[in-house]
């Protein structure tokens, strides 16, 4: 009886991780290709991979690239535990160990011709950079591009290139930045994420993507409700401590939806009907 | 249908061990649970539920699938494959029940391929309970211990110093031709008295004193059962020791470590415990911070979550976690009480 236990999902494959660059002081965003060239997978905007790094572990991370990226995937990881850590240390030219893509996708497709407000928080950009970027390189398929972006001080936002130059310079294409307190020679807008959505008092005919810290995520969603917002336009996706990726190791699950399967992209009003408990 | 002497076991199963890793019911200390089979085992066929399911020989306990060796910025990867055939004899009716149930989490796509292929190796013999125990109540949850249960290659029953075998799957028929000069044909007769064992068995189980529990009594959706007040009492006793998800056949849970051994090591997975508080420890914070959380996910894993999924009861009513749990907070109780019996202690 031949075994084909090495296709299974748990195992990894090998890939490099090709160049490094600091964000932030917590922030790296690795590039990863196979160990010649290319993505070790095909992926959607907003799904996720599990990296290895034996003999500390693996860790789920979102994609930050986007599909129309095709020489490298990479992810953004803020320096939080033991793999994130790690990760930290590691140097160009090392291989780890990757398997995935994992999840569910944000539905790019239904999303043709609308106009679109990504909000996040944090290290919460890292998934919607994907669709952001996925959304430019297909730029005519959709409409007004609203990016809306805190951080605690300017010196944590990751992906500043785009921020500041790329989504910036983007045809149809407006980038709104925050920060939590006052910070030396900052000019922009002080305060959290939620109250400066309110300030900036989007209409509602938009499709909302929203991505941080759970805290903010609940009062965007509230926000978003007040500004008339229906809960069928408002997208998410969520993290919890995850083993497999694929719905079997038991703990991501948020009443009978596993956010490594189900997820990690949740409609609100989906959402609505699961359990608070995330 | 065939039959056995039960003095000739031990032939039997030498026969068996020859081809196949063989696991039955073994008495070592003071406790049975499945373990290999050698010649001088103390076998113990009488017992009826083992102290732990025979769920670690088909999801091991402690499970290397990955040799990893790092050379600088070289990485080594093996995947760790080497599971031969075996044969599980004496598993009960509930027990049997319980592989189904982790069939519908491990070989869903995308399907576990190192369960899959120890699904693959594995035949499965099954024993009926002459006498089920006052912790049993498989009944309610549509299992009937007199019967071959589905998923079983081969079924058997004790009658006196007989013991009756009925091969069910192909795999089944293939060891029972096998073991053609060990067994012998069934009489009329023995045929007869088989039956009236089964009825027997039946009449026996209703008279159990769990077998009015019914999960169908469980009212509510999923959101009104999570808010259910219920919880807020239940948990209160529970030490979070996990004895019940180790010893459940249906808890499927399972963590992913990797063992350093200097310049290489093993990723390995082992069974996991969503009693334990760090079982959804993240970075950023933990969405179950307490024990409540903790005891109304795994019920409501069991009897709410799973059924959403695969439209069936992640319990087989085995009674192991009504017996081991220190602080008696089974899923018996927790049934009762969500069914709406509110002098359930």
């Amino acid at each position: 009886m031949s075994c084909n236990c090495h296709d299974d999902p748990l195992v990894p494959v090998i890939a490099v991780v090709d160049r490094i660059r600091e964000d932030t002081a917590d922030i790296k965003t690795f590039q990863v290709k196979k160990p010649k060239e290319g993505l070790p997978f095909t992926f959607k905007p907003g799904q996720c991979a599990m990296l290895s790094v034996p003999p500390v572990g693996e860790a789920i991370f979102s994609i930050t690239s986007s599909p129309t990226q095709q020489n490298f995937l990479e992810f953004s990881i803020k320096n939080v535990g033991k793999v994130t850590d790690c990760l930290h240390q590691v140097e160009e030219g090392t291989e780890i160990g990757i398997r995935g893509p994992y999840g569910n996708n944000f539905p790019v497709e239904e999303f043709k011709g609308k106009d679109l407000l990504f909000i996040g928080g944090g290290i919460g950009l890292a998934p919607l950079r994907s669709v952001i970027n996925y959304t430019l390189d297909n730029r005519n398929d959709y409409g007004k591009i609203d990016i809306v972006y805190g951080a605690r001080s300017p010196k944590d936002f990751v992906h500043s290139n785009d921020l500041y130059h790329n989504w910036v310079q983007a045809e149809g294409t407006d980038v709104h930045l925050t920060i939590d307190k006052e910070f030396e020679d900052w000019k922009g807008n002080v305060g959290f994420v939620p109250q400066y959505i309110e300030e900036l008092n989007f209409s509602c005919d938009k499709v909302a993507l929203v991505c941080g810290p759970p805290i903010m995520i609940k009062f965007v969603l509230e926000v978003l409700e007040k500004l008339g917002f229906d809960q069928k336009q408002i997208y998410t996706t969520l993290e919890l401590k995850m083993k497999c990726g694929i719905g079997k190791c038991g703990r991501c699950n948020i009443g009978d939806k596993y956010v490594c399967k189900d997820g990690p992209v949740f409609r609100c009003d989906e959402l609505g009907k699961l359990p608070d408990e995330y | 249908m065939k039959k056995i002497a039960k003095d000739k076991l031990s032939l039997l199963w030498k026969k068996i061990a020859e081809n196949y890793q063989l696991f039955l019911p073994i008495t070592e200390g003071k406790v049975v649970n499945f373990s290999i089979w050698e010649e001088g085992a103390e076998v113990d066929l009488n017992t009826l539920r083992t102290v732990n399911s025979p769920k670690n020989i088909i999801f091991p306990q402690t499970e290397t699938y990955l040799k990893f060796k790092k050379e600088g910025k070289k990485l080594n990867l093996e995947v760790v494959a080497n599971k031969g055939e075996y044969v599980v004899f004496g598993v009960r009716s509930c027990d049997v029940a319980s592989f189904k149930l982790l069939d519908n989490v491990f070989l869903d796509e995308p399907i576990d391929k190192f369960y899959e292929e120890s699904r693959k190796k594995g035949l499965i013999i099954s024993q009926a309970c002459l006498n089920p125990q006052e912790t049993c109540f498989c009944n309610s949850f549509g299992i009937n211990p007199e019967l071959a249960p589905e998923g079983a290659d081969i079924s058997t029953w004790e009658l006196g110093d007989l013991l009756f075998w009925e091969a069910q799957s192909e795999k089944g028929k293939n060891l029972t031709e096998a073991l053609g000069d060990i067994l012998e044909e069934v009489i009329e007769d023995e045929q007869e008295k088989l039956n009236q064992l089964k009825t027997g068995i039946k009449d026996r189980l209703k008279d159990l004193p769990l077998a009015q529990i019914n999960p169908e009594t469980i009212g509510g959706d999923l959101k009104e059962i999570f808010d259910s007040e219920i919880w807020d009492e239940l948990h209160r006793r529970c030490l979070g020791c996990g004895m019940c998800t180790y010893v459940c056949p249906t808890c499927h849970c399972y963590d992913v470590k990797d063992y350093d051994g200097n310049k290489g090591g093993e990723r390995f997975r082992c069974w996991d415990s969503c009693m334990f508080s760090d079982f959804t420890m993240m970075a950023h914070g933990n969405p179950r911070t307490t024990q409540k959380e903790r005891v109304r996910q795994r019920f409501m894993h069991k009897l709410v979550y799973y059924t959403n999924n695969y439209k069936s009861y992640a319990c087989v009513g085995c009674g192991r976690c009504t017996e081991k749990c220190p602080v008696s907070l089974d899923i018996v109780k927790v049934i009762k009480k969500l069914g709406g019996e509110r002098n359930e202690l």
